[in-house]
């Protein structure tokens, strides 16, 4: 009995993808009757064929999807035959839903791409067979739909085949197996159809029950990412998780990466008890001799066959955010059981869909697909997604939304960080701020133009200072003559501009220096993006608050007025938002409070 | 058409074990995350598989959340035998919500209709004591196969604070990496179950040896005819037409919920064995024992759009 099967339905809006699986499953009779009947009422309602049963309602169980004819987000469904077991994606076909596609797409094991045989190969059927094509999905069936509206005509099908070989080929994928259809009818889907005796191939469901979707795997190295540590008393500690590759056995020595740490399974336990050993596809917990350190996000591996980290990277990404994606900016990213804060450095490219071909970019739109340098902010353990789906694949997260924003799958890594080693200082930041006696920290001074922001930070620096504190105080213009003078005020820059600041910040903070930073900083994202860098009580998000109205009042250099009269272009509070901070750690209220009083607050809050 | 043909054939325990593999890293997944995780429990035979795989995953340690259990006070009285059987034997801690308002206001399924009915007792109910709890993540039974508006439904599903959920915005679900950030007032229903069918769940059940409530297998009950369906009289609240006399009939209930709801089906399963025989041999969907998903198109799309289970 083979395994059972994934595939994603795709191809362009209408081509039939609904009708066809309906089809397939009413022949295979999994169609149970009173949700039969169901769908022969609501096809005098909603259906396509004239009050006959139109199987596509089987699949469409979204109100919207119902009275609009459509597709709109994916559907699954598990079904089986004499000779196997599926479970089909539905995916919808109209570029708004392309996310929804790739949903189902990236868990299947073959693809069905549906055109109409009256329209050909369309955009939408190029992106689909990209992007299944990105996620490694190797088996491509070909189904060239409604043959029963071209008469069967063979030339008509024979020339999209031809065309859509073009299209497979130039993404690499080498197999592709093609059929004339009718999903109405389930001609060559479930049975021969009498009027292609030029055609003389089992149908496509007897192609996809026959399908090999695992080769023999060559043996793989073990490598399982830990998801939990579980520690119910101090006698236990078991690192929980789901093997991506290899096996393991008690007494095999192991790596915890990225640390490195050498270790030797102890036992594999399961429910009451302990296993012997445990491969690919199972979720086990394993206990390590002697106890080293390991938490979520590491992945343990075999010893012999260390695993890879790295913080920048060479990747695909296929856009999902309603925003563009903007260089520089941070997001988050989620690899394998591994978060970490990330950037994408440079789009080396935007692909154009239809044929391929590498256009230069500076930003990614909604469905755009592209080839892009990452940074993470830490090394992570990863496999090319060529070799693992599992360690390879990873998602880029909204640090504002936590929408879900980018698929990418890693190629290689740009730099080996594992063969960078962080040295491991003797002299801690702990070390220097004791020396100092004092704690070291940032404080992030966010707010509008005017708001008070420089009038606190100096203030706060002379009280400081005069207790004895080792501090320093950044702000725009002492960056912006020197270190970030490159920039200008493009959003692409601004996040630039913060990036930078925040990272000297910290390293300011690891001198052991209580660091003042004094940044309009608009955006929420950056500010996370700069709390990201430290650790839990080192950072301070302190928000100066006064109106927009009352900072234009103040305007004591005048760029107020310039702004409006629109000398300056992108000023915040005018005509560029200030996301004001969701929970700021402190806010200064400076249209009640004195800069005296604000002070006072502050130092509060520090001791 | 009819599919009493389906051969019951034998697939390999690799499919057993790759779906409770697949269903354990979901469980870990969520609460390796979670503030304040809960797992809903219904009693049924989802909950129970859902609370044994809940238990596998983190032995030796007992599953570290609590269950819920809204109690709408018309569930079958082995139902609530079973429930308080299970949590005086088990290590898990259980928590028992009743929308008190409701049995006040003398709210009833015979008296103001199973749509109201279930509005005021099972979906405020839940989310009264969702709020209380303010669970972030939150473990469900719930199915692909067992409806249509389920099948669209991530594994990860996010409610707003309102316990709302809205198709049109879900959030992209890729290999199987779960976006589990939340604003505050969010939460995430999670199905590890979402890729087993009826009949796996079965099998399940008989291969751990996982009690059920009896009430799944098929034995002498007493019912009544209600519009074409088996109603079970499971106590003397149900009110009965003059002259009306329960018969008794060899019943089974393919999915368990609020007695008066809840329609039987004759049967005589009474093994593990046979119930799985007549899962794999039925031409009729789970959910038609369900009255509360008949009453309006896309019913189930509705409720849970309102924040229902
Ligand atoms: N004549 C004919 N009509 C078909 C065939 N297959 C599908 N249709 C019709 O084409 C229309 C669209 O079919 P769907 O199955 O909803 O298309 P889809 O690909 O699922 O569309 P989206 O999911 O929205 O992208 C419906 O009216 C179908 O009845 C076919 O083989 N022959
Ligand atoms: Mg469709």
């Amino acid at each position: 009995m083979a395994t059972t099967l994934r595939f994603v339905l795709c191809g362009s809006v209408d081509d039939g993808k609904s009708t066809l699986i309906g089809r397939i499953l009413y022949d295979c009779r999994q169609v149970f009757t009173d949700q039969m009947q169901r769908v022969e009422e609501d096809s005098h309602r909603y259906g396509t064929q004239g009050g006959a049963p139109d199987l596509a309602l089987l699949m469409d169980g979204l109100q919207d999807e119902r009275r609009q004819g459509i597709t709109i987000d994916v559907a699954y469904r598990g079904f089986r035959t004499p000779r196997r077991r599926f479970i089909v994606a539905d995916a919808p076909g109209h570029e708004q839903y392309t996310r929804n596609m790739a949903t189902g797409a990236s868990t299947a094991d073959a693809a069905v791409v549906m055109v109409d045989a009256r329209k050909g190969i369309l955009p939408q059927t190029a992106r689909h067979t990209r992007i299944v094509a990105m996620f490694g999905v190797r088996h491509i069936v070909l189904a060239v739909n409604k043959m029963d509206l071209v008469a069967w005509d063979r030339g008509t099908f024979e020339s999209i085949d031809a065309a859509y070989r073009t299209v497979a080929e130039e993404v690499g994928l080498a197999q592709v197996a093609s059929f004339p259809v009718s999903a109405l009818t389930g001609d060559n889907v479930t049975r021969r159809c009498a009027h292609t005796p030029w055609y003389r191939e089992p149908g496509l469901l007897a192609h996809l029950e026959g399908l090999e979707t695992e080769p023999p795997a060559a043996r793989q190295p073990f490598r399982m990412p830990v998801q939990y540590v579980n520690r119910p008393n101090p006698d236990f500690r078991g690192y929980c998780g789901r093997i991506v590759a290899g096996d393991v056995l008690p007494g095999d020595r192991v790596r915890v990466t990225p640390a490195g740490t050498a270790a030797e399974v102890e036992s594999i336990v399961v429910w009451q008890g302990t296993r012997d050993s445990a491969t690919r596809g199972d979720s086990v917990t394993l206990t390590l001799k002697p106890d080293v350190a390991v938490s979520r996000g590491d992945v343990i591996v075999a010893a012999q066959d260390p695993l890879e980290a790295a913080d920048q990277y060479r990747a695909r990404l296929l856009w999902m955010g309603d925003e563009p994606l903007t260089v520089g900016r941070p997001y988050r990213l989620k690899l394998h059981t591994h978060e970490a804060g990330a950037t994408v450095t440079r789009i080396r490219h935007r692909v154009d869909v239809e044929d391929g071909s590498e256009l230069a970019a500076t930003q990614l739109e909604l469905n755009d697909l592209g080839v892009i340098n990452l940074a993470t902010n830490r090394p992570i353990p990863f496999a090319p997604f060529d070799e693992s789906r599992e360690l390879g694949g990873f998602i880029l997260i909204d640090r504002a939304t936590n929408a879900t924003v980018g698929a990418g799958t890693i190629t290689y890594s740009l730099m080996r960080a594992a063969n960078v080693k962080w040295q491991d200082f003797d002299i801690t930041g702990e070390v220097r701020a004791d020396l100092k006696g004092q704690r070291a920290r940032c404080l992030w001074l966010t707010g509008l133009s005017a708001s008070g922001k420089s009038t606190v930070a100096n203030l706060l620096e002379r009280h400081l200072v005069s207790e004895g504190r080792h501090t320093y105080l950044l702000d725009g213009d002492n960056v912006r003559h020197g270190l970030n003078r490159d920039l200008g005020f493009t959003e692409a820059d601004r996040v630039e501009n913060i990036r930078r600041v925040a990272e000297v910040a910290r390293l300011m903070v690891d001198a052991g220096l209580i660091v003042i930073v004094s940044f309009i900083s608009p955006f929420q994202s950056e500010r996370d993006f700069a709390r990201s860098l430290f650790d839990k009580d080192e950072f301070m998000e302190i928000f100066v608050d006064a109106s927009v109205e009352t900072c234009a009042r103040r305007d004591p250099k005048g760029l107020y007025t310039k702004a409006k009269r629109g000398e300056i272009r992108n000023f915040t509070g005018v005509d560029s938002p200030y996301e004001r901070p969701e929970r700021p750690d402190l806010r200064l209220d400076t249209e009640k409070l004195s800069p005296e009083e604000c002070v006072e607050l502050v130092i509060e809050r520090l001791v | 058409m009819s599919t009493s043909a389906k051969a019951p054939s034998r697939y390999p325990d690799t499919h057993r074990a790759a779906l409770e593999s697949e269903a354990i890293e979901i469980i870990r997944e969520g609460i390796a995350v979670a503030a304040r995780p809960v797992m809903l429990h219904s009693i049924g035979k989802d909950s129970c598989v859902l609370l044994h795989l809940a238990r596998k995953a983190f032995w030796p340690a007992p599953p570290p959340m609590p269950l819920l259990h809204v109690d709408t006070t018309w569930k079958f009285r082995d139902m609530i035998a079973f429930r308080d059987r299970m949590a005086a034997e088990t290590e898990v801690r259980l928590i028992v919500h009743t929308n008190r308002e409701g049995v006040d206001a003398g709210i009833t399924p015979f008296t103001h209709g199973s749509d109201h009915y279930t509005q005021v007792m099972k979906t405020v109910a839940l989310r009264q004591a969702l709020d209380a709890g303010r669970y972030d993540m939150i473990l469900v039974g719930a199915r692909r196969d067992e409806e249509k508006s389920r099948a669209k439904e991530r594994i990860f599903s996010l409610r707003n604070a309102r316990h709302k959920w809205d198709p049109k915005a879900q959030r992209p679900e890729l290999w199987h990496l779960y976006n589990t950030r939340l604003k505050d007032g969010e939460s995430l229903r999670i199905s590890p179950l979402s890729n087993w069918s009826e009949a796996d769940v079965w099998r399940y059940i008989a291969a751990e040896a996982i009690p059920i409530v009896p009430l799944y297998r098929a034995a002498e009950r007493p019912v009544v005819e209600r519009d074409g369906q088996l109603i079970m009289v499971d106590d003397d609240r149900i009110p009965l037409a003059p002259g009306e006399v329960p018969t008794r009939c060899r019943v089974r209930f393919r999915t368990l919920g609020c007695y008066p709801l809840t329609a039987a089906v004759e049967s005589d399963a009474d093994t593990l064995d046979a119930i799985i025989a007549e899962t794999l041999a039925t031409d009729h969907s789970e959910r038609e024992g369900r009255l509360i998903d008949h009453d309006s198109e896309a019913s189930m799309e509705r409720k849970k759009r309102e924040g229902y289970f």
